[in-house]
């Protein structure tokens, strides 16, 4: 049913006319975006311009109420739910950092990692040589290797966010949906992220959410510019941040 | 598998419960039976009855613990579980009765007699064998549970609106059960019971026996609580209970986890129930009331959920309080007494006994590395340590 007849795009995600409105109010409003495999794409915009709201409907948290969502040119997300669509190879990294504090960071990875999730696999689940090396790499990237059995609840704000997207990279998506990944970081930390970001889209195809335009400038990329729940603007960092209504509603004279 | 399994699940808290269940599983028994009554190290009958029951509840607080402490569904309505798996096996003892009854019908209770029933209702049929009767102990439960489970956990209720909707089962199988034309003795519920696989229920030996074969079930229910949360399924429950939504973005199906788990932990309760009313002699519609599905809550809440030996010891240690204090000139303020114990425990204990017992271990074992640490630092360079 969610798979369609023979590919419509070339675009590893497309949006097209998407609405949705929460008792009446237009969250998202005629929005169309398309995202090519292996791009990487910054999305900015003021608060309540539909950001976090994009990323519920693309990982299948919100349904839209009408327009066309389309994953690898054929697969219609809004049939979709939340399970299926992590199953598909689209991850995401949520605004405020949710990780599994009572659980150590290994551990952490390990739920993250894209095997068997079934009750049974899981229940007669036993760990593979070749499982232990990807959560090594991954705490390698995410130069947590040192605190591996550490209480994930015990890490900085830094490092759960970091935490968040090793678990991204476990997951070994398709598509990485990234919301606010420097948010509470040092500068150093953020210049960190924004190279580990770079070396992640060398491989994956990336959506990163962000406020901070020195992050976004650093990571070089197309910029997307949302507000009210539709695009305003797009294109290199230097014509989005000197476009007149980006300037007016969002980045401010 | 099965030794990787064993070898994994058993850490030392676990060994030394398994090792005392097991030691009061033989001794008591044995003490009763075998030592001349009177003797101070004998274990009376009384006792025994009483211990076994205690090993029920037990049972029933690990099954709680499991998917409260675990997965964090908190059900108020798992005595209605227990109750089922006990209904099934009173059904089986009434059978077990015979022409023995007052009025002496061979194939109708006594409470049916008394009722005019007719006949034997259908679902009544099966229940004079054993085998039959206890697989219904473990079928029943588990199929209620995977029914209302498959409904609720598919249409995401969670939290408290789950608890409440578990309270609502509980209360409509007492009122159920309380009807006389529902077939099951109505309010006086089952009892006189005579016989159970042929031995008498009120002996020494049987009522022995039970108490043994109840602690073996305490033992295999841990074992296969122990496996399911060391198992890498355990970890997935744990991340259900701390950030539900994010296990699901990562690909996890909740509620097939959920429903997994309730189920497994429905089953476990029936047995316990199964195995508490022939120790009891009577099973009626008051196992259903709301509140004692609370009380399971609160063993589990005092011992420290989580720990599944804290679940169990929580069984046991609010039991024998509760036989002590109402026993006594205490008894009319029980009920206030378990509320303070709740709250209480949940003020100044919130992790239950043994979590707390667990988090001191721990912080103490911490500050004697960290002393280790600084001493062989001192002694390796020499320095003079810095003022505190």
């Amino acid at each position: 049913m969610s798979v369609m007849e023979g590919r419509t795009t070339s675009a590893l995600l497309y949006l097209d006319g998407v609405h949705v409105s929460f008792d009446g109010f237009h969250a998202i409003n005629n929005l169309s975006l398309t995202l090519e495999p292996g791009e990487m794409r910054a999305i900015i915009g003021p608060n309540g311009a539909g950001k976090t709201t994009m990323m519920d409907i693309i990982t299948g948290k919100t349904k839209p109420d009408e327009g066309t969502v389309l994953f690898d040119g054929m697969i219609d997300l809004t049939r979709l739910d939340e399970t299926h669509i992590a199953e598909l190879g689209i991850g995401r990294k949520f605004q405020k950092p949710t990780v599994f504090e009572s659980q150590t960071i290994e551990d952490n990875l390990l739920l993250a990692l894209n095997v068997d999730h079934s009750v049974k696999g899981t229940l007669f689940w036993r760990g593979s040589r070749d499982e232990s090396e990807r959560i090594d790499r991954v705490l390698e990237t995410i130069r947590l290797t040192d605190a591996r059995n550490r209480l994930a609840g015990s890490l900085s704000h830094g490092q759960k966010q970091w935490l968040e997207i090793g678990m991204l990279l476990a997951q070994d998506p398709k598509l990485l949906l990234v919301d606010e990944p420097v948010a509470g970081m040092t500068d150093v930390e953020t210049h960190q992220t924004a190279e580990l970001l770079k070396e992640i889209n060398k491989e994956k195809t990336v959506m990163v959410v962000e406020h901070d335009m020195t992050f976004v400038r650093e990571l070089g990329v197309k910029v997307t510019c949302l507000h009210e729940g539709t695009v305003l603007a797009e294109g290199t960092i230097d014509q989005v941040s000197s476009n007149e209504r980006v300037i007016e509603v969002y980045l401010g004279r | 598998m099965t030794p990787h399994i064993l070898t994994r699940s058993l850490d030392r808290s676990a060994t030394v419960f398994l090792v005392v269940v097991a030691g009061l599983g033989v001794l008591i028994p044995l003490s009763n039976l075998l030592l001349p009554s009177g003797s101070a190290l004998q274990v009376p009958t009384y006792l025994v009855a009483l211990f076994g029951k205690y090993a029920c509840y037990a049972i029933l607080a690990l099954s709680i613990d499991l998917i409260w402490g675990y997965c964090g569904i908190l059900s108020l309505g798992h005595g209605a579980f227990f109750a089922l798996g006990g209904y099934a096996m009173g059904m089986y003892l009434m059978r077990q009765i015979g022409s023995r009854g007052v009025y002496g019908n061979p194939i109708l209770p006594d409470f049916m007699v008394f009722l005019n029933y007719p006949a034997l209702p259908w679902y009544w049929h099966g229940f004079d064998m054993f085998w039959f009767a206890a697989l219904m102990v473990v079928l029943v439960p588990g199929l209620l549970a995977f029914c209302f489970g498959w409904l609720a956990f598919r249409s995401r209720v969670t939290g408290v609106y789950l608890s409440i909707i578990t309270q609502a089962m509980t209360y409509a199988l007492l009122l159920a059960f309380f009807r006389n034309d529902f077939g099951f003795g109505g309010n006086n519920g089952l009892t006189d019971f005579k016989d159970i696989l042929g031995f008498n229920v009120q002996a020494d030996g049987t009522r022995a026996a039970l108490f043994a074969l109840s602690c073996l079930a305490l033992i295999v229910a841990f074992l296969i609580c122990r496996a399911v949360v060391t198992s890498k399924l355990g970890k997935v429950l744990i991340a259900i209970r701390d950030a539900e939504s994010r296990t699901r973005f990562l690909g996890y199906r909740v509620e097939s986890y959920k429903l997994f788990v309730f189920t497994l932990s429905a089953c476990m309760a029936g047995v316990a129930g199964a195995l508490y009313v022939p120790q009891v002699g009577i099973i009626n519609p008051s196992e259903y009331a709301p509140g004692n599905s609370i009380e399971a809550v609160i063993w589990v809440a005092v011992g420290g959920r989580g720990t599944l030996v804290g679940a169990a010891l929580g069984a046991v240690v609010v039991n024998y309080a509760k036989t002590y204090f109402t026993s006594g000139p205490l008894a009319p303020y029980w009920l206030f007494m378990l509320g303070a114990l709740f709250i209480l425990v949940t003020l100044l204990l919130p992790k239950g006994i043994v979590g707390t017992f667990n988090a001191w271990r721990e912080s103490r074992k911490a500050t004697e590395k960290a002393n280790a640490e600084s001493a062989a630092l001192e002694d390796g360079v020499g320095e003079p340590k810095p003022a505190e």
